[in-house]
């Protein structure tokens, strides 16, 4: 199909349509604005809903709500509006109920600032809200693999019955770039949605209940560990990754998003020049690629991790690598985007191996 | 001779023991709205949603589909699915503590939106569920496990009038406060139940039905001593009667 130049946050409202989105709730906040802008034209067009909340309190809610009697959902926030969310959550992985989340990232802590960031990796990998639990997490990085995966979410949420988001950061959301919107993506068999309270126990001769709510201890455990099983599963097979010039590297660069984007263009620059440099792109930040550096090559002596963030990732690699490997780290914060030149030097730090 | 049923328990409410302690009047109000739901055959296509307090067990009561939301959310929650799902009967039940301190905000939007749902919010003046503490409803002088001296305005303000406050809100159609403290006053209580659901299956949207009830065992009375309590205490403070009727049209912008 033909590409069409579009901005970041627009095209994945488009995507979203297209993934089969039924119903939307939000509220305003920069750097995610022209994804409800989008769709509270488009959304009624298709005949869908489109609701602008009170609240990040509230859109969550809605979600909670229109999840729970069987539609599929979406909202989109950044940083401070996904920290509010973090209660709602919580409560629709409990309830085992799908959804879709967009979370633009901006700097912070607090109000923080509106510049690209990838701050909100441990609030979005760790889980802001309570009790044991998990969503996947896609950390795209171009324009066309957020399209896509924003169109995958809503299967992959109604397959494990768990909110899904895709976390990018402000670049994204706010750069043009030209991408096929109809791409084919994967498509689950997905089972009819028996579970969800629909108002219709008339018709279906029973009543639907959506619950987060065990009293007893050992049920409540029970659920957990059903909830677990689920994880797991995710652990096994949503792994998502890219391996780039990795076969002779000697120093290999973990980065994510936009982040890897500019990895690259360094990578190119230190290829040309002879220097062995390879990258690890997580394209899920949860669950971890673990499996991406099980087999690196016998040249590899450092992992560098860059982030637009102060290391949060970078436990994730060092998690996974204890023991080997010299487990170096570079990040700007609050908003900062580190220029190519920068990354270069980072990388010839460690070229030759002995630091 | 022929036999004629008078009585019997609603279809609107599962068979099994409710949660509540004896003598307090979250029971007679899950049975109202239980008849009314069964009554109106709303039962096939309710949605109730479930809040945060004493009735966070109602999604096991009310005989139909149910959801259970976060402490304040039920308005959110039942704006989801009333958006998604239009043809059915959605309903909340709500505390005071839940509807007027913690879910301000979603309480009183869903009402500025004009969501075509119906409230059931159970003022009982306190916090049952987590053993009495002060309520923004809580009266003067009312002593609670946060106010052991009794409520003080000085420091707490005063009692928050929750139909009074909803009916300044344009987007609203129907509030009306009731109480089932004797026969007679559930028999209106009952029809003010009807009037709200009427109003949502006749989409003519936000109702609310406040109930003005008791928590004999955080107020530490009798059942009986708690419904004259509630009389002479808590009616004159949240005067009984209708709050807004906008189903005419006259102020439904
Ligand atoms: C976010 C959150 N905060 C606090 C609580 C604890 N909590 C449970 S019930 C309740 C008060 C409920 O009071 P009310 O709504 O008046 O209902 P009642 O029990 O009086 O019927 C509180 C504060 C909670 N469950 N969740
Ligand atoms: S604690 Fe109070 S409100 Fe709760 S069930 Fe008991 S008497 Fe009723
Ligand atoms: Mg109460």
């Amino acid at each position: 199909m033909a590409k069409v130049l579009m901005k970041g946050n627009e095209a994945m409202a488009l995507a979203a349509i297209k993934g089969g989105c039924d119903a939307f709730f939000g509220y305003p906040i920069t750097p995610q604005n022209e994804i409800p802008e989008y769709l509270s034209y488009h959304m009624e067009e298709n005949n869908r809903i489109f609701v602008q909340a009170e609240s990040e309190v509230a859109a969550i809610n809605m979600v909670y709500g229109a999840a729970g009697s069987g539609a599929r959902v979406l909202t989109s926030s950044s940083s401070p509006g996904i920290a509010l969310k973090q209660e709602g959550i919580s409560y629709i992985v409990g309830s085992e109920l799908p959804c879709v989340i967009i979370n633009v990232m901006r700097g912070g802590p607090g109000l923080g600032g509106i510049q690209p960031s990838q701050g909100d990796y441990n609030q979005i990998t760790r889980g802001g809200g309570n009790g044991d639990y998990h969503l996947i997490a896609f950390a795209p990085e171009t324009l066309q693999e957020t399209v896509d995966v924003v169109k995958e979410s809503f299967d992959l949420a109604d397959y494990y019955r768990n909110p899904v988001m895709i976390a990018v950061d402000g670049l994204i959301g706010q750069m043009m770039e030209p991408v096929d919107m109809d791409k084919e993506i994967p498509q689950k068999d997905l089972p009819a949605k028996t579970w969800a309270a629909t108002g219709e126990s008339g018709k279906r001769g029973s009543r639907n209940k959506i619950v987060s709510l065990h009293l007893d201890p050992y049920d409540l455990e029970k659920h957990n560990l059903k909830l677990k099983e689920k994880y797991d599963k995710m652990v096994e097979n949503e792994q998502r990754y890219e391996m780039i010039s990795i076969e002779d590297a000697e120093v290999v660069i973990v980065a994510y998003g936009s982040m890897a984007r500019i990895a690259r263009s360094a990578v190119k620059a230190l290829r040309e020049e002879g220097v062995k440099v390879g990258i690890i792109r997580p394209i899920t930040i949860w669950p971890f690629p673990e499996k991406a550096f099980e087999n690196l090559p016998e040249s590899v002596h450092t992992l560098l991790t860059l982030e637009m963030s102060l290391g949060q990732m970078h436990q994730d690699v060092k998690i996974v690598n204890q023991g080997r490997y010299n487990l170096a780290f570079y990040g700007r914060a609050g908003g900062v985007v580190p220029e190519t030149d920068e990354i270069i030097e980072q990388v010839r730090k460690y070229v030759g191996g002995n630091k | 001779m022929k036999t004629q049923t008078v009585y019997k328990p609603t279809d609107g409410l599962v068979k099994r023991d409710l949660s509540y302690c004896p003598g307090c009047t979250h029971g007679v109000i899950h049975k109202l709205v239980g008849e009314v739901l069964e009554e109106k055959g709303l039962l096939d296509t309710g949605v109730g949603v479930a809040s945060v307090g004493c009735s966070v067990m109602s999604y096991e009561f009310f005989n139909c589909d149910m959801q259970q939301a976060a402490h304040g959310r039920a308005p959110a929650v039942a704006t989801g699915i009333k958006r998604v799902r239009p043809e059915s009967t959605v309903f909340t039940y709500q505390g005071d503590g839940d509807l007027a301190s913690i879910g301000m905000a979603e309480i009183v939007h869903a009402a500025h939106r004009g969501e075509n749902i119906t409230v059931i919010f159970v003022n009982n003046a306190i916090y049952g569920m987590t053993g009495g503490q002060m309520a923004p409803t809580t009266l003067i002088d009312q002593k609670t496990s946060t106010s052991p001296r009794g409520r003080k305005q000085k420091d707490a303000g005063l009692p928050l009038r929750m139909s009074e406050l909803l009916a300044t809100v344009p987007g609203a159609t129907y509030l009306e406060r009731v109480s089932v403290h004797d026969p007679k006053h559930i028999r209106k209580a009952k029809k003010a139940l009807e009037k709200a659901f009427e109003v949502q299956t006749q989409k003519q949207g936000f109702s609310m039905i406040e109930f003005v009830s008791t928590c004999p065992v955080n107020w530490g009375m009798t059942p009986q001593d708690s419904l004259e309590w509630a009389v002479d205490n808590l009616i004159p403070y949240y005067p009984l009667g209708v709050y807004k009727d906008a189903t005419k049209g006259d102020d439904n912008g």
